[in-house]
């Protein structure tokens, strides 16, 4: 038998090594494309300051993308479409970045890939402001930054892929559920955190849209926030149903809680009876298409979002252009697309899914 | 305190008697918030009591009320488990991913062994560092909830777990039932009951008690404190694994991390539910009672419009109302058995 002090050791010993595992667990991976390009990359530090349309793309460019954090489902369909992408172009692209998504967990990883001479970072920044001193000195070392996702401050990259106009998503919402319940009756909008600041944005356009002559019969009754949150969001949407006997649909603009939303309403006496509709993906909601609850709802297409983010990098670093606007640039199969104002770049309308197209899609 | 076993005196008899009905008044005065709150929003909107509503909140409280049934019982050897939130979502994900690799061949037994297999290692790792090594529980399973959680990360990488890929029969457990009474909430029921006699009624149960209140009594008097302590974490993170499955078969769809941040609302509810932070007091059926009560402070928030953010200030206020009354009373005990013992010429 153990003596109690080699007991103790062992199980010491045993505890280190599986926090040690945690921690591996905890830290950013690397994630390379097996792409093929081995040419080295050369500094784009010489890349001109004018730009130059019909510059053709420079062969092995470096892309790194920078997302959130690494454990984002929807960050990770990004960024693998953008790798491949990338190889289109005979270029190698890798994903790097932190496990949480807190403000100044991604300034590291911005320096190290500064370091590395990389020829262009693109980023989904978790702080508009945070991350801007670490873009400046890449970009004042030539590195192209291109941020997509979420924006960083205007001034600290080149260009922002935006995945679609929030005026846009906002307003397509309402007439996506007008349609569904006839342009009448009480409806309540799902959202995430109360101070989200896309939500808000959206919801403002969902408010104003609500306005216009057509919807005089629907009236907004509620925001509920479900806080990204499982069981809250069951809980808000519950209560929604409670409290608003009349409530006839039901927008949710983040994935989260529609699919909460959608899974209580398919368990409940409410199928049927309550339009849900909203910004989700299509693997999430295949089950709720398909038994009835959910008709339609809408996404932006996000490995499309990837790929324009990957041209865009390639031709900015390849000197085509330079991010001022009007400007424009081929993006593969998504054809030409021009560069709008404050370097936004704007990937089109929102998709939206309903059941006779939801099983060609897997994301 | 309440783990006054042996004596068989008339006065220690009553005694026993006297601490009881203290704390099963906890349990009543419970119940009489409850009864008050949802009188309260019954009375503002019916519809919070009609039978959609009332299944609504059984469901809602079903899986932090086991939670706090295997979680009381280790607050109740004066410990802590921090990991439960942790548990639940690497089972959760793992379940989710083990059972949608083959959703025909894998069904709801399978998922509910796999999961709760899962639980026990973790609650097996957490119990042996605890009892074994010395290790202060708060610092072992706060380390325990951090491994998990990156060891959640690790496996799940960005990838989430869909509805449409499990199997029916598993979504039907989270919103269906028999006879109009959804499993969920049975499930709880019957192992809260379990547990609630095997605790009252058996001698090894009555241990738990005995080491919470005292360690070192517990163990001159021949109780194998760390075979218990070993028990009472292992239940907690096998029934943190069956809270796992059945919050994938309540939610459908889970990403890396669910359950992020519950070990301190299933705490919550096991200190709200009179069970001693620092041992050897409460009942299991007192900490349901807290979870039920927690959550449906939640949903019946929602149905009087109060803006959700009262919801946090209210459970913390809950929290220090609990903790106050159990100062005053245990105060109170100690000074009336002392009186007693006095007049009884001890």
């Amino acid at each position: 038998m153990m003596t109690h002090s080699s007991l103790r050791f062992a199980s010491a010993a045993i505890a280190t090594s599986v926090l040690a595992l945690g921690l591996a667990a905890c830290g950013g991976t690397t994630k390379d494309s097996p792409a093929t390009s081995a040419a080295p990359a050369q500094s784009s530090a010489a890349a001109p300051a004018k730009a130059d349309p019909n510059a053709p793309v420079k062969q092995g460019l470096k892309l790194a993308f920078l997302p959130k954090q690494i454990n984002n489902p929807y960050e990770t369909i990004v960024d693998d479409a953008g790798i491949e992408a990338t190889k289109e172009f005979a270029g190698t692209a890798k994903e790097v970045g932190p496990s949480d998504a807190s403000a100044s967990s991604q300034i590291s990883y911005i320096n190290t890939l500064t370091q590395q001479g990389q020829d262009a970072i693109l980023i989904a920044a978790n702080d508009a402001n945070a991350v801007c001193g670490p873009l400046k000195q890449a970009m004042a070392k030539g590195i192209k930054v291109v941020a997509y996702d979420s924006d960083a401050a205007k001034d600290c990259r080149n260009l922002f892929i935006n995945q679609a106009s929030s005026e846009e998503v906002g307003r397509s919402q309402v007439k996506l559920l007008a349609d569904m319940i006839g342009h009448k009756g009480d409806i309540a909008i799902l959202s995430a955190t109360a101070n989200a600041t896309n939500q808000n944005t959206w919801i403002g356009f969902m408010k104003d849209e609500l306005t216009k002559p057509e919807y005089k019969d629907m009236k907004l009754v509620k925001v509920a926030y479900g806080d990204d949150d499982d069981q809250k969001s069951f809980q808000q949407t519950q209560g929604l149903l409670q409290a608003y006997p009349d409530l006839k649909g039901i927008i949710s603009p983040t994935t989260v809680g529609i699919s909460a939303g959608a899974r209580y309403i398919s368990g409940s006496k409410y199928k049927g009876k309550v339009v849900l509709t909203g910004l989700g993906t299509p693997n999430q909601m295949k089950q709720f298409v398909k038994d009835g609850t959910v008709q339609k709802f809408a996404l932006w297409n996000p490995k499309d979002l990837g790929y324009l983010a990957a041209y865009a990098a390639a031709a900015l670093s390849s000197g085509q252009i330079t991010g001022t606007e009007g400007e424009t640039f081929k993006a593969g199969k998504l054809g030409e697309k021009t560069i709008g104002k404050d370097g936004e770049v704007i990937l089109g309308p929102p998709f939206t899914f309903e059941a006779s197209n939801i099983d060609q899609f897997d994301f | 305190m309440t783990a006054v076993t042996a004596d068989a005196t008339p006065g220690g008899r009553s005694a026993r008697g006297l601490v009881e009905l203290v704390f099963r008044a906890r349990e009543l005065s419970l119940v009489a918030a409850l009864a008050v709150l949802v009188l309260v929003t019954t009375a503002v909107n019916p519809n919070f009591l009609s039978g959609q509503g009332v299944k609504d909140i059984f469901l809602n409280t079903s899986i932090l009320a086991l939670l706090a049934v295997g979680q009381s019982l280790v607050v109740i050897t004066r410990n802590i488990d921090l990991s439960v939130g942790s548990v639940v979502g690497l089972v959760a994900f793992c379940t989710g991913k083990f059972v949608s690799a083959d959703p025909t061949g894998r069904g709801v037994l399978t998922a509910l062994v796999f999961g709760v297999a899962i639980g026990a290692v973790c609650g097996l790792l957490n119990g042996l560092l605890v009892s074994f090594c010395r290790v202060p529980a708060l610092v072992v399973t706060l380390g325990t909830l951090y491994v998990i959680q990156g060891l959640d990360h690790y496996i799940a990488h960005g990838q989430q777990i869909n509805a449409v890929d499990l199997p029916p029969a598993l979504l039907h457990l989270g919103n269906e039932g028999v006879l109009g009474v959804p499993y969920l909430p049975v499930i709880t029921v019957v192992v809260m009951l379990a547990v609630g006699y095997y605790l009252r009624s058996y001698p090894s149960g009555r241990d738990f008690y005995a080491i919470g209140s005292s360690p070192e009594a517990a163990r001159l008097a021949g109780v194998p404190v760390r075979r218990r302590v070993l028990a009472a974490y292992l239940f907690s993170g096998a029934l943190a694994g069956l809270g796992g499955v059945l919050w994938l078969a309540r939610f459908g769809t889970v990403v890396a991390d669910p359950a992020r941040g519950w070990e301190l609302i299933v705490v919550s509810a096991v200190v709200v539910g009179g069970v001693a932070i620092v041992g050897g007091v409460g009942t299991v059926y007192g900490a349901v009672l807290g979870a039920l009560l927690l959550t449906t402070i939640g949903s019946a928030l929602v149905v009087l419009k109060v803006n959700s953010f009262w919801q946090q200030a209210l459970t913390g206020a809950l929290l220090l109302l609990a903790i106050t009354v159990d100062r005053v009373l245990a105060v109170r005990v100690t000074r009336l058995l002392r009186k007693r013992s006095v007049r009884h010429g001890a």
